[in-house]
């Protein structure tokens, strides 16, 4: 079964069935804007949300996420000694995101699993996670994803694909995981695999003409990380700059962390918290000194990190999924597709 | 304001020609509809960039301030609304900036738009923005919508009465009529109005979306502490995470900070990516300090705030 058919009428009780095994997170509206959220009960999510604020990265990264605590009672023998809790195994389903915030996720799984260090928190969360992603039909104006490697109907890091069709939707099934995720709510209604593998297509292909977008990136893995660092834009493309940290928490592959420890009375509790290079306590050492203490050089990390840095890493591509989000959201309108071009158009006159 | 632009181009071209100012500070078209963003040009040849509409909600105050300026720059020319002159009023009062650094191209404002409150036109998002007078034109894949201006106001500028800049060098328009309201404060009032119960609960729904980004104090012309108390961490006097306790802290005590200083410029509302009205607890304030001081900020230059002036002749006996 490659291929099912989803009546919009079986769509909200089909959601509901899976909830025995499945906490269920979508796109929810309130007073500001769409976000992915877990679904209370009896709510269906908001499968028509324009492009939601937040990324669903947070269902694998809480912006503060607890992760060790310890007793400071020192009558008990394991006072003051930091252990780990309970991981969240829960199998959870996020319905209805964009197919980039799926790749997205499989940007953030090369940092916090990989063959030198596996962050359990993430790792758990990720293996109770199934993605279902719907196909974005009319990408809005911040859409750049064909232009770094995915796409309105991308099925990468996705374990459902579905598409639109007015009273209904098309879902491919892409791992076991969306296998089950698909059993548990009793969709079983079989698409023909040839047949709908064409409307996929046929909408992809619209879907990606509809972006327009004279992004490049193919020169950047060529240039030195020193020239990029020592071009003469940085101090222009930061000037407008007010150091916020939207740009950072609203993408979906920033994964910078911050630990925090607090104590109440007797218990002690480690957190991590979403940290932002636009902040200068980024780098504050407790020496007083800060690599980075303005904000050109805190601007220009984060290009070079999600444009140079990053791919030079990893070889995968650069730091960025072309959500458009940080474009949206930047309250001075910085636009990483700008910054991009000039890195990569930039030639070095030494 | 379109006929502003010319005038504020010519007297930019101007003033950088004759070397009056090192830079002139102002607005350049964005990317994307309906996004202006603050651009800093040193050259006459490059004024054709400056544009002025009804989309620059941002407070062009925040770029000039002892962080931003170094004392060997020289004069630094600001496009100024009337909230935008009134903030470098205030820095001036608060010994950010010297009268002299400063030239203040005035701008009488007729007013910014709410880009949610267009947004929320739309099912999809939004292609296009254009202007013409007080019509605004506003496209999406599926529809086009027609608009007077006056109805998608921005709330702060609805409640503006203090649209012509109260001092600068040079007016780059005729000055707008200034509105006098019955009821300035109607918002504020309602919300005091409510119980305590549901007034804790409102304030509680006002923030929950809050993700700390600090866009709304970053975006604000009054913070420009060089360590915010949110940052400070020996003593940390607030925790960082998502907890909602210290997450109102935050609010409540910039709010505070901002007590007797806020133009309300509506910068922070602008800035906030989860369109939080952050105003709700500056605008109080800013009541206060009216009806108890007499006392709207930023209006001249020789006059102490109420909050940095002791006065023998104060009402309140806790502080003679």
């Amino acid at each position: 079964m490659n291929f099912i058919t989803i009546d919009k009428k079986d769509w909200a009780p089909g959601i509901d069935k899976s909830r025995k095994t499945f906490r269920v997170y979508g796109p929810v509206e309130d007073e500001n804007g769409c976000q992915i959220k877990p679904l209370a009960p009896d709510t269906a999510p908001k499968m028509d949300a324009p492009v939601t604020v937040m990324s669903a990265k947070s269902v694998l990264f809480p912006q503060t996420e607890k992760i060790l605590t310890a007793t400071l009672d020192e009558s008990k023998q394991d006072h003051h000694v930091m252990t780990p809790v309970e991981t969240d195994d829960m199998p959870r389903v996020v319905l209805g995101i964009r197919p980039y915030d799926a790749k997205a996720v499989q940007l953030v799984k090369l940092n916090f699993d990989n063959p030198d260090y596996q962050d359990p928190y993430w790792c758990a969360a990720y293996e109770a996670t199934t993605f279902v992603g719907l196909g974005v039909t009319h990408p809005g104006p911040c859409d750049f994803s064909t232009a770094v490697g995915c796409g309105p109907f991308s099925e990468e890091g996705l374990d459902v694909l579905m598409a639109d069709m007015d009273d209904k939707y098309l879902a491919k099934i892409l791992t076991k995981k969306g296998e089950n995720w698909v059993a548990a709510c009793g969709f079983d209604t079989e698409a023909d695999p040839k047949e709908s593998q064409v409307l996929f297509d046929v909408l992809r292909k619209e879907a990606e003409k509809q972006i327009q977008t004279d992004l490049a990136t193919d020169k950047l893995a060529g240039k030195t990380i020193l020239d990029l660092y020592d071009a003469p834009f940085w101090d222009d493309v930061a000037f407008s700059c007010i150091n916020c940290g939207t740009c950072t928490y609203v993408c979906p592959t920033c994964w910078c962390f911050d630990i925090q420890d607090e104590t109440r009375h007797n218990t002690a509790v480690r957190f991590r918290n979403w940290d932002t290079c636009m902040s200068s306590l980024f780098t504050h050492h407790a020496s007083g000194h800060n690599p980075r203490g303005t904000k050109v050089h805190r601007v220009r990390q984060r290009f070079m990190h999600k444009l140079k840095y990053f791919l030079d890493k990893y070889d995968q591509g650069i730091m960025c999924v072309g959500c458009g989000r940080c474009v949206a959201s930047c309250p001075v309108n910085i636009d990483i597709r700008e910054v991009c071009n000039r890195m990569n158009d930039y030639e070095t006159t030494k | 304001m379109d006929t502003c632009i010319e005038k504020i181009r010519a007297i930019g071209a101007d003033l950088l020609a004759k070397g009056t100012v090192e830079k002139v500070i102002g607005f350049a078209d964005g990317s994307i509809p309906m996004a202006t963003r603050p651009i800093a040009l040193t050259s006459d040849k490059e004024v054709d960039k400056l544009v002025f509409n009804s989309v620059c909600g941002l407070n062009l105050a925040n770029y000039v301030s002892k962080n931003s300026l170094s004392s060997k720059e020289g004069k630094i020319a600001v496009v100024a609304k009337g909230c935008d002159a009134r903030n470098l009023v205030t820095h001036i009062v608060e010994n950010q900036i010297s009268r002299e650094q400063i030239y203040i191209i005035g701008v009488p404002c007729t007013g910014m738009v709410d880009k949610r409150k267009i947004a929320a036109l739309f099912d999809d998002e939004i292609t296009g923005f254009e202007e013409h007078g007080d019509t605004l034109t506003i496209t999406s894949a599926s529809k086009t919508e027609t608009v007077k201006k006056a109805d998608v106001l921005r709330h702060n500028c609805r409640v503006c009465t203090h649209s012509n800049p109260p001092v600068y060098d040079v007016m780059a328009g005729d000055p707008v009529e200034e509105q006098t309201l019955d009821h300035p404060y109607e918002d504020v009032d309602q919300i005091a109005a409510m119980d305590l119960d549901a007034r804790w609960a409102y304030f509680e729904n006002l923030t929950k979306n809050c993700i700390r980004c600090y866009a709304c104090r970053n975006a604000c012309p009054l913070c420009y502490c060089p360590t915010c108390f949110v940052d400070e961490s020996s003593p940390q006097w607030v925790g960082k995470g998502q907890n909602e306790i210290d997450v109102t802290t935050f609010h409540f005590l910039r709010a505070f900070h901002c007590a007797g200083r806020c133009t309300d410029c509506g910068a922070c509302v602008e800035a906030c990516p989860m369109g939080i009205n952050v105003r709700d607890f500056t605008r109080k304030l800013n009541k206060d300090a009216l009806e108890l001081f007499g006392w709207e900020a930023g209006l001249v230059l020789d006059k102490r705030p109420p909050l940095d002036a002791y006065s023998p002749n104060d009402p309140n006996d806790f502080i003679k």
